[in-house]
């Protein structure tokens, strides 16, 4: 497993120490970047590598920098999003808690491009060891002079500040996690304008997720040729695919993309825990499942977005022959319903209500009408909520139905009585 | 944990760790969530005392303390046992089985989801994802995670909290 990237020293006990990333070619990327590239040009590289967001929405990286404008006159900030809380997500957590340093360096990169001096590193709040090696590499950073004023005699200056999330999904959406940085409720903001533009107490302000960060140590140290060598031309590089469900092998594997989901999840996943696959979640619960017969597509950006899902935050979950669809959907949407930060109408009182028309389904109190009712429900928040937190919950929930409607239906008494139910809105 | 919980006692308490967290940012507004975090590992939990005395430290209103508080799940408003198990019940945890064994929990500890015993020994809270999937079902203990759990580990480790608890109450006891 020579060829590994992201998870190169993840075997390594002792590869949060800055020595150890040192000696297997820790840093070298950000000498190259502040050696031998003006912030444009890393700018530039980033664009030509192609490298898309690895945080859920698969957002061009080197496109999202180039929005933030040159001559604000404003302070400019950086935040890496490690809020990860997508149910079946797990990858940030082990890049933080294995391998520090590599965030580290990308942040450095990162905020060199796009002219700030502080970026904040929002990890949630459960995330203890994540913090506590987060914090640790941060100190040796400043020691060995990767952080502070003047890094490696560039005069580039770089503040790097934790601010720990307190378990809420809803932060992990890019404006309310700058939301949450200010001190405020975690709910998100009308865009535009966008946080590039007017993000962070109103400055110029990038997002971006562990992952996509952890890409750009490699990316300057081995050359944009190499970078888009791997996998897909429009969305190349090293990726981390979360396993987790019914599959006998759960864990965080670094695989080319573009293999079909079926194959990734023996290959991977090593195979179903029961039986066979029912079904695969590609990438956390707000991405849309496929059904057995689904399962020669393509794990990679585009592929899976041309199939009606998304690659999102690249958590698989398996389900096997056990599983009941209708109660895998009820706890997804119960999640969502949870979660939605109360906002917006369609979110929050459709997911409600979705959520106990699943809850008496499953009891087998369920009415004919009920699997139309969920229908009707999906559509009235899918592209009506302000957020993609809707947007997702009602999206994936349209897929269950869709896929595994008969299941929902085996599970309604035949003699049951129609509810009458007020409509909302 | 410290007792002194007026608005005097607990200004005294965080003023050095809030000014040093305020300094981090350009607006004293977002230190309010760093703030409330130092008073609960301090106090345990935190209320409108606290939040009175953060509002004082940092010279915001009351109420931006309180939407903070009252927003974000892992600010205990109220006082929790002295071991606070959080049961991940997501998707993948729910798979392998976390929904029953919060149900056996229940059952054990005799209290709802959400609950704390009638002893202040433990709390109990179904919870969502924590980040651990591939380690279902997955549990935290305070601030520890415990991983891969089963009911036979799940018994084990009551039973180890319960006597780490007499351990140290028999200690406090003779001291
Ligand atoms: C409800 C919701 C939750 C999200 N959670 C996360 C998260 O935990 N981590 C993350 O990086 N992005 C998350 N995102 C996506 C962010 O809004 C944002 O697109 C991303 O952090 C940008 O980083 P990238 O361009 O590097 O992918 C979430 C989005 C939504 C709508
Ligand atoms: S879609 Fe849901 S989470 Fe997003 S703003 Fe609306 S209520 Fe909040
Ligand atoms: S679903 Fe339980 S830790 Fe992720």
């Amino acid at each position: 497993m020579s060829d590994l990237v992201l998870l190169r020293n993840i075997q390594n006990p002792e590869a949060p120490e800055v020595a150890v990333y040192e000696s297997t070619g820790g840093y070298e990327g950000l000498r190259n970047v502040l050696r031998g590239y003006t912030p444009d040009q890393v700018v530039e590289a980033v664009k030509s590598s192609s490298l898309r967001g690895r945080g859920g929405a698969g957002f061009p990286t080197g496109l999202k920098w180039s929005f933030v404008p040159k001559d604000s006159g404003k302070p400019h900030y950086l935040c890496c999003n490690a809020d990860e809380g997508e149910p079946g997500t797990f990858k940030d957590r082990i890049l933080m808690e294995r391998d520090p340093h590599q965030l580290i360096e990308g942040m450095v990169i990162a905020a060199y491009a796009i002219g700030a001096n502080t970026a904040y590193l929002y990890i949630r709040g459960e995330y203890g060891l994540s913090i506590r090696r987060c914090e640790q590499a941060i100190a040796e950073a400043y020691a060995k002079g990767y952080l502070g004023k003047d890094i490696l005699g560039s005069g580039f200056d770089l503040d790097i500040h934790i601010h720990k999330g307190a378990g809420a999904y809803i932060c992990g959406e890019e404006t309310a996690l700058l939301e949450s940085i200010e001190g405020k409720r975690g709910q998100p903001k009308l865009k535009p304008p966008f946080p590039a533009v007017a993000g962070l107490y109103e400055c110029p302000t990038v997002v971006n997720n562990v992952e996509t960060l952890a890409c750009l140590p490699h990316l300057f140290r081995r050359g944009v040729e190499w970078f888009t060598s791997m996998g897909p031309k429009d969305g190349p590089g090293p990726k981390l695919f979360c396993f987790s469900g019914h599959v006998k092998k759960p864990g965080v594997y670094e695989a080319p993309m573009g293999l079909p989901l079926g194959e990734m999840l023996e290959v991977y996943g090593g195979g179903a825990l029961s039986g066979r696959f029912k079904a695969a979640i590609p990438g956390g619960v707000s991405a849309p499942m496929f059904p057995e017969n689904g399962f020669d597509v393509k794990m990679d950006f585009s592929s899976l977005a041309e199939a009606g899902s998304m690659l999102g935050s690249a958590g698989v979950i398996g389900l096997d022959e056990s599983a009941s669809i209708p109660r895998v959907a009820r706890r997804i949407t119960e999640f969502f319903s949870h979660e939605s930060c109360g906002k917006c109408t369609p979110c929050r009182e459709g997911l409600t209500w979705a959520a106990k028309i699943l809850r008496r389904i499953e009891a087998g109190e369920g009415s004919p009408g009920d699997v139309e009712q969920l229908e009707m429900l999906c559509g009235s928040i899918f592209g009506k909520s302000f957020c993609a937190l809707g947007d997702g919950a009602a999206w994936s929930l349209g897929a269950a139905l869709k896929h595994f409607r008969h299941e929902f239906e085996a599970l309604i008494p035949a003699q049951a009585q129609p509810v009458q139910e007020m409509r909302l809105w | 944990m410290s007792d002194d919980r007026t608005v005097a006692g607990i200004k005294t308490a965080l003023a050095a760790q809030v000014q040093e967290a305020a300094a981090r940012y350009p607006a004293n507004r977002s230190a309010i969530m760093p703030a409330l975090e130092l008073a609960q590992t301090k106090f345990g939990s935190v209320d409108g005392t606290t939040y009175q005395a953060i509002a004082e430290l940092l010279d915001v209103p009351e109420i931006w303390v309180f939407e903070v508080a009252s927003f974000y799940t892992l600010f205990d408003r109220a006082k929790a046992g002295r071991y606070h198990l959080r049961l991940c019940t997501n998707i993948s945890c729910m798979l392998r089985g976390a929904e029953e064994m919060l149900l056996e929990l229940q059952r054990h500890l005799a209290v709802q989801d959400g609950g704390t015993t009638a002893d202040r020994l433990f709390s109990l809270s179904g919870v969502e994802c924590l980040g651990a999937c591939d380690k279902a079902p997955v549990l935290m203990v305070n601030e520890d995670y415990i991983e891969d759990i089963t009911p036979a580990k799940l018994e084990a480790l009551l039973a180890a909290l319960k006597r780490e608890w007499q351990e140290q109450s028999a200690e406090e006891g003779a001291a």
